[in-house]
């Protein structure tokens, strides 16, 4: 995903991570989790505060703050036997605003978008609906770009919810 | 044909007649009216947490909260003390403080017609008040305030409330009981609970009672948990990593055994009130907070430091509808909103004086376990919702919940058991039948020819 950067010279560019983002939620929406974990990097974070503005994932309560490890265990979940609140199963759709890049910086290796959406997670005769705002800061890993930190905020993020069982 | 106007209601008979010794009838969990009376009587009868007074430690702080369907404010007052009244101007019925939280200041002040109450509920202003000259305005309850709470006690900042004046005194309903909250306190180098971070809410489709039953109910998790906890057992040992992933570490125990429970032991408690994991529990193994011993030791001596970090309590129930779990510092609220509707809010506690790490893994463990995103949680509610409407079918209307009955079993009694018996819902049920009737009028029956008729059995859906 480096193509329009590379041809002009720079490591990445602007367009090459705005389609990062489409494309990741396309994964998502298409059930390709197992090729959405491979979007993380090494120590890459999935992460949903539960606290308006919040600015620690551990030190204030968070719905969600997971590493590549427990992202996988969730996966492999979603594809067990015995998961008995995936029979049936889920499936989900994101609309997504054009992301916003917010910062671009070859040196520090660091690439951040944020990006509005709506998305909605659906089982059997139920169907949830989500809204709030995606943070991708993104790295270059050889040569191709990974997620450090996928950050997601609801907008009622102070509601209660059912479950949650997919990946906004 | 016309189904009868009331079965349950002021017929105290037909309300025992759906606990059994060994059984209760779904009506329960599904039924209308019976949720109704649940919450007239049971909560209303019964000391119910309210809040923590760590929520409103200055002046005019308060919180807000819902006790059977009713609205309370309880705020902190100039003399220091917590306040306990009904969420209700007394002029109009304007719920007054409209947050879950906040600083009032020196009154809460009615946003329609400005009527003002000073911080402990007492009247303070009306405006114009000469309009009420003349008109008796002194002999009104309103002209006092707003309605207080009489019956509420703060209880290592604690704080829980029982709205009717009839039934046992706090100690009475509670009794040993509380030796859990003392625990959880106790884990504080300084004795002092903070509540922290916002709670993590979680909406269930299904009737309360179940989610307290599941807190003593430890032959689900090696079952339901298998996709979650076993799965995550399954894929760490496939990484091959020998050192301890956090979430790991509090994910693992919930793959325990049949035996481990089962040799773990559950306290009872009279009046509903029960533990699980009175010799060992799931909470047993975790790793040590670097500096968290050394500060117990200071404050309590090597002897006390040890019995305290020695009990490790699992779920403790406080009938009717809160667990605490005193290892891992969380709480957990199961509002009942219908029959078939329960809000969890999931609170989180800072031990003062601990180290962060600590307050870091009762996070942990919150988002892990009890969010709406937890996977331990998923499995839970998909089997909750299952019961809400596996019980509308034929054939079988009683929930069985015999497991280590014993004939003449002697409930109210305080005694360890199997720990995989499932006497403390026995027990839950024992109480749930004295408080709902307590205060009910079997003589308003007379007046009520369906319940009358209904009063042997429950009447058949």
């Amino acid at each position: 995903m480096t193509g329009a950067g590379s041809a002009a010279g720079n490591p990445v560019a602007a367009e090459d991570i705005v389609a990062f983002v489409y494309a990741e939620a396309r994964l998502l929406d298409e059930c390709r989790y197992e090729d959405w974990l491979d979007l993380f990097a090494e120590d890459g974070r999935y992460w949903i505060p539960a606290e308006w503005d919040q600015a620690d994932p551990v030190m204030q309560p968070s719905l969600l703050y997971e590493d590549r490890f427990m992202l996988d265990v969730r996966i492999r979940r979603l594809r067990g036997v015995r998961t008995y609140s995936q029979k049936p199963n889920s499936r989900c759709v994101h609309v997504l605003q054009q992301p916003s890049v917010e910062a671009m910086d070859d040196a520090a290796n660091s690439y951040r978008t944020w990006t509005p959406f709506h998305y909605v997670e659906t089982r059997g005769d139920e169907r949830d609906y989500f809204n709030g705002w995606a943070r991708h800061d993104l790295m270059l890993v050889d040569g191709t770009l990974k997620i450090r930190l996928k950050r997601v905020d609801l907008v009622n993020l102070d509601a209660p919810f059912g479950n949650i069982q997919l990946f906004m | 044909m016309q189904a009868p106007y009331s079965r349950y209601r002021n017929n105290p008979d037909a309300v025992r007649a759906l606990v059994r010794p060994r059984e209760v009838h779904r009506d329960v969990y599904i039924d209308d009216e019976v949720f109704e009376l649940e919450m007239e009587h049971l909560f209303a009868n019964t000391w119910v947490y309210a809040g923590h007074a760590s929520q409103a430690p200055e002046p005019g702080d308060f919180i807000t909260c819902e006790i059977g369907g009713k609205p309370l404010l309880i705020s902190r007052h100039t003399d220091g003390e917590i306040y306990v009244n009904y969420n209700r101007c007394a002029h109009k019925g304007t719920r007054i403080a409209g947050e879950a939280s906040g600083n009032a200041g020196k009154m809460f002040r009615c946003p329609y017609h400005g009527w003002a109450f000073r911080t402990d509920g007492s009247l303070l202003s009306v405006p114009l008040r000469k309009g009420y000259d003349g008109t008796g305005f002194e002999d009104m309850p309103m002209g006092r305030g707003l309605a207080p709470v009489k019956n509420f006690r703060v209880y290592r900042d604690f704080i829980f409330v029982k709205l009717n004046d009839g039934g046992p005194d706090f100690e009475e309903f509670f009794g040993d009981s509380l030796s859990t909250i003392d625990n959880m306190v106790d884990r504080s180098p300084e004795g002092r609970l903070i509540l922290e971070g916002a709670p993590l809410r979680y909406m269930h489709r299904c009737n309360w009672k179940m989610l307290v039953e599941n807190q003593t109910d430890t032959c689900h998790p090696m079952v339901a948990h298998e996709s979650s906890a076993g799965t995550a057992v399954k894929v760490w040992k496939e990484t091959g990593r020998n050192d301890r992933h956090p979430a790991i570490e509090l994910l693992a125990p919930f793959t325990s055994t049949y035996k481990f429970y089962e040799e773990f032991g559950i306290r009872v408690w009279p009046n509903g009130h029960g533990h699980t994991g009175v010799t060992n529990s799931i909470h047993a193994d975790y790793s040590e907070i670097p500096g968290y011993w050394e500060k117990m030791v200071d404050a309590y001596g090597e002897a006390r430091a040890k019995a305290i970090l020695g009990e490790i309590r699992h779920n403790t129930v406080y009938f009717p509808n809160i667990m605490v779990k005193g290892p891992i510092q969380t709480l957990r609220v199961f509002q009942p909103l219908a029959a078939d509707k329960t809000l969890v809010e999931s609170w989180t506690f800072r031990l003062a004086g601990a180290p962060d790490q600590l307050f870091a893994r009762t996070l942990l463990y919150n988002r892990t376990i009890n969010a709406p995103t937890s996977i331990v949680g998923h499995d839970d509610l998909e089997m909750y919702e299952r019961i809400q409407t596996g019980l509308r079918a034929s054939g079988h209307e009683w929930v069985n919940v015999q497991r280590l009955y014993e004939e003449d079993e002697e409930l109210d009694t305080t005694v360890v058991v199997n720990g995989t018996s499932e006497r403390q819902m026995r027990n839950q049920f024992n109480a749930w039948v004295r408080y709902m009737t307590q205060d009910m009028d079997p003589a308003a029956a007379a007046m009520n020819p369906a319940a009358a008729a209904g009063a042997e059995r429950p009447v058949a859906r």
